[in-house]
């Protein structure tokens, strides 16, 4: 069984577009959508939720007015400015250390558990979806990627499926990392921007930080030329392979307005282009060492 | 007044809306553009900045004195994030679980722990004409991406307009980012991904008490379901920037709308006088 995790840096590239597409191309797959602070693939695939699962982790912390005789204390110590002028705690921005609790002279403070978000395992037409949705303003999708990959990763083996196909989220902070560690191959999505290019860098360099073997599709890549140019010259020097060069097409847009993966809704220069993209991945899936498969 | 720009979905145009209207704004008065996408800040992309001070931005993480310490394991116990591990003849600390609350610091017995700072991303100011740019960038393979937007926001200056470019998301760096803004900007597309993460992004605002407006970037075919949504939430669209291939470029080359299509400044400019409008007074004078 191997593992894929689509990501990008910047955002917008069209991570999910391509997901939804290899949906369809592969066969003896699971799902999971890693971005779980703003998930899309769902839109796509119309899940059918057979299991949903709460996701508990972090606490807040509390103030008893009865009890509370507004020392100051948990305030003097409390580094998220998190206790506000009427011993009144911003949910928002407590991050659940616990300090304040622990230094009340009257035991005035309780740390209660929070649920920030829920996790799903469902059915969708082209195999099983493992994916989650975290909470507004919430902390922890760095571990609430975490488990939702530990889960797949259990379905695929139970399933004895071969490929694991993960949609991530921008950036390149904690729920980037917990979706590209220990993954077999990372395709980075980029597009031949300036923000593009500077954000394509700094992803790769993350990927090569953690050791994950990393791929690069262009899309719109003949939106500037001059842009693709640069990104071949930095994915040469960089010993990167370039496995997509798609061209802008309306195609993918008018799939995403109709909700479908763009392989089945038309088959346009883009859907043979991806075709190909999925071929060269799975190439490159199997060709991963394979003690990397345990 | 301090105006904040954030998306829900990644690749909407924040940082091309952050941009001009900081420029635009820039004619008549001075400006603070502060990029909180510390993850990946793209606005120095646009302006021609000239460089300024940098400084590291600093996690404080603990440090044992091994002298001092009587392996107790009070710091292990009181640590809510598991960033340090007693064991019976010493204390390890894992810095990249740490987030710098200093619970273990303050209640160490044998006061055998202070606090050293990590560098976990570097703020750089800079200049371009009348806009002051302040930047943070997290270091590649570190996660504590609110700490470093805390520290950008630190030098937040309300002497002029304030601009604040967010990443994409609903979470804590987007939060970091514009908590504290009279107004939030919600840059989205018409299609489904932008309607659902619009939809997480407006929820955000409500629960954070911020009032916002949305923008529609490629604008077009698909503005009705936007439309249809805002009318229902009771939330003003405040511009159209539509679907059009010379944005595209001018944006894949770095130049900024209002540069390579200097009509733009006056509708920057009209959003801007509307979304002052539309406060309470009292926070507009502020």
């Amino acid at each position: 069984m191997k593992e894929l995790v689509i990501i990008s840096g910047k955002g917008g590239t069209g991570k999910t577009s391509i997901a939804a597409s290899f949906a369809t191309l592969a066969q003896r797959k699971l799902l999971v959508d890693c971005d779980v602070d703003a998930a899309d693939l769902h839109l796509i695939l119309k899940p059918q939720v057979k299991e949903n699962n709460e996701f508990w982790s972090g606490q807040s912390a509390f103030i008893d007015n009865e009890k509370c005789v507004q020392c100051g204390l948990c305030e003097k110590v409390c580094r998220f400015n998190a206790i506000t002028n009427n011993y009144v705690v911003d949910p928002i921005s407590c991050e659940g250390c616990g300090l304040c609790a622990r230094v009340c002279p009257v035991d005035a403070i309780t740390m209660k558990d929070n649920m920030p978000g829920h996790w799903f395992v469902s059915e969708t037409r082209y195999g099983t979806l493992v994916h989650a949705k975290l909470g507004i303003a919430e902390d922890n999708s760095g571990k609430l990627v975490t488990l939702i990959r530990t889960r797949a990763k259990a379905i695929a083996q139970e399933q004895n499926l071969d490929y694991i196909i993960s949609d991530g989220p921008p950036g390149t902070s904690c729920p980037v990392i917990a979706s590209l560690s220990g993954a077999d191959v990372a395709l980075l999505v980029t597009e031949p921007t300036l923000s593009g290019i500077h954000d394509l860098e700094r992803v790769a360099s993350v990927c090569q930080h953690f050791g994950i073997p990393a791929l690069v599709c262009i899309n719109k890549y003949d939106i500037n030329e001059q842009n693709t140019a640069k990104i071949e010259g930095y994915c040469n020097s960089n010993s990167v392979n370039i496995v997509a060069k798609i061209p802008f097409d309306t195609s993918m847009i008018q799939a995403l307005e109709h909700e479908m993966p763009v392989v089945e809704f038309s088959n346009s220069t883009a859907t043979q282009h991806i075709r190909t993209l999925w071929q060269n991945i799975v190439q490159a899936l199997d060709d991963t060492r394979t003690e990397k498969q345990s | 007044m301090i105006v904040s720009v954030a998306s829900g979905k990644g690749g909407t145009g924040k940082t091309l809306v952050a941009t001009s209207l900081a420029l635009s704004l820039s004619d008549q008065t001075k400006v603070q553009l502060l990029d909180c996408d510390v993850e990946e800040p793209n606005t120095h992309i646009f302006l021609d900045i000239k460089e300024g001070q940098s400084s590291p931005a600093l996690l404080l993480i603990p440090h044992i004195d091994e002298d001092k310490c009587t392996h107790c394991g009070v710091c292990a116990e009181v640590c809510a994030y598991n960033a340090i591990a007693a064991l019976p003849k010493k204390v390890l600390v894992f810095p990249e679980l740490c987030h710098g609350c200093g619970a273990c610091s303050y209640l160490c017995p044998e006061s055998a722990i202070t606090e050293e700072g990590k560098e976990i991303g570097i703020i750089r100011q800079g200049s371009s004409r009348n806009i002051s740019l302040v930047e943070g960038e997290l270091t590649l393979g570190e996660v504590a991406a609110p700490t470093v937007i805390r520290e950008v926001k630190r030098h937040i200056d309300t002497a002029g307009e304030v601009i604040i470019d967010a990443s994409p998301g609903t979470s804590c760096p987007v939060i970091e980012a514009i908590k504290d803004s009279d107004f939030c900007l919600l840059v989205t597309e018409p299609t489904p991904f932008g309607l659902n993460d619009l939809s997480l992004a407006v929820e955000m605002t409500r629960k954070l008490g911020i009032p916002a407006g949305v923008i529609i970037n490629r604008a077009g075919e698909g503005d009705q379901l936007i439309e249809q949504y805002c009318q229902e939430q009771d939330i003003p669209i405040l511009l159209r920037i539509p679907l059009d291939r010379n944005i595209a470029v001018l944006y894949s080359k770095g130049i900024p709308l209002v540069e390579g299509m200097p009509d733009w400044r006056r509708n920057f400019l009209q959003l801007f006088h509307r979304l002052k409008e539309m406060l309470p007074t009292t926070e507009v004078s502020r």
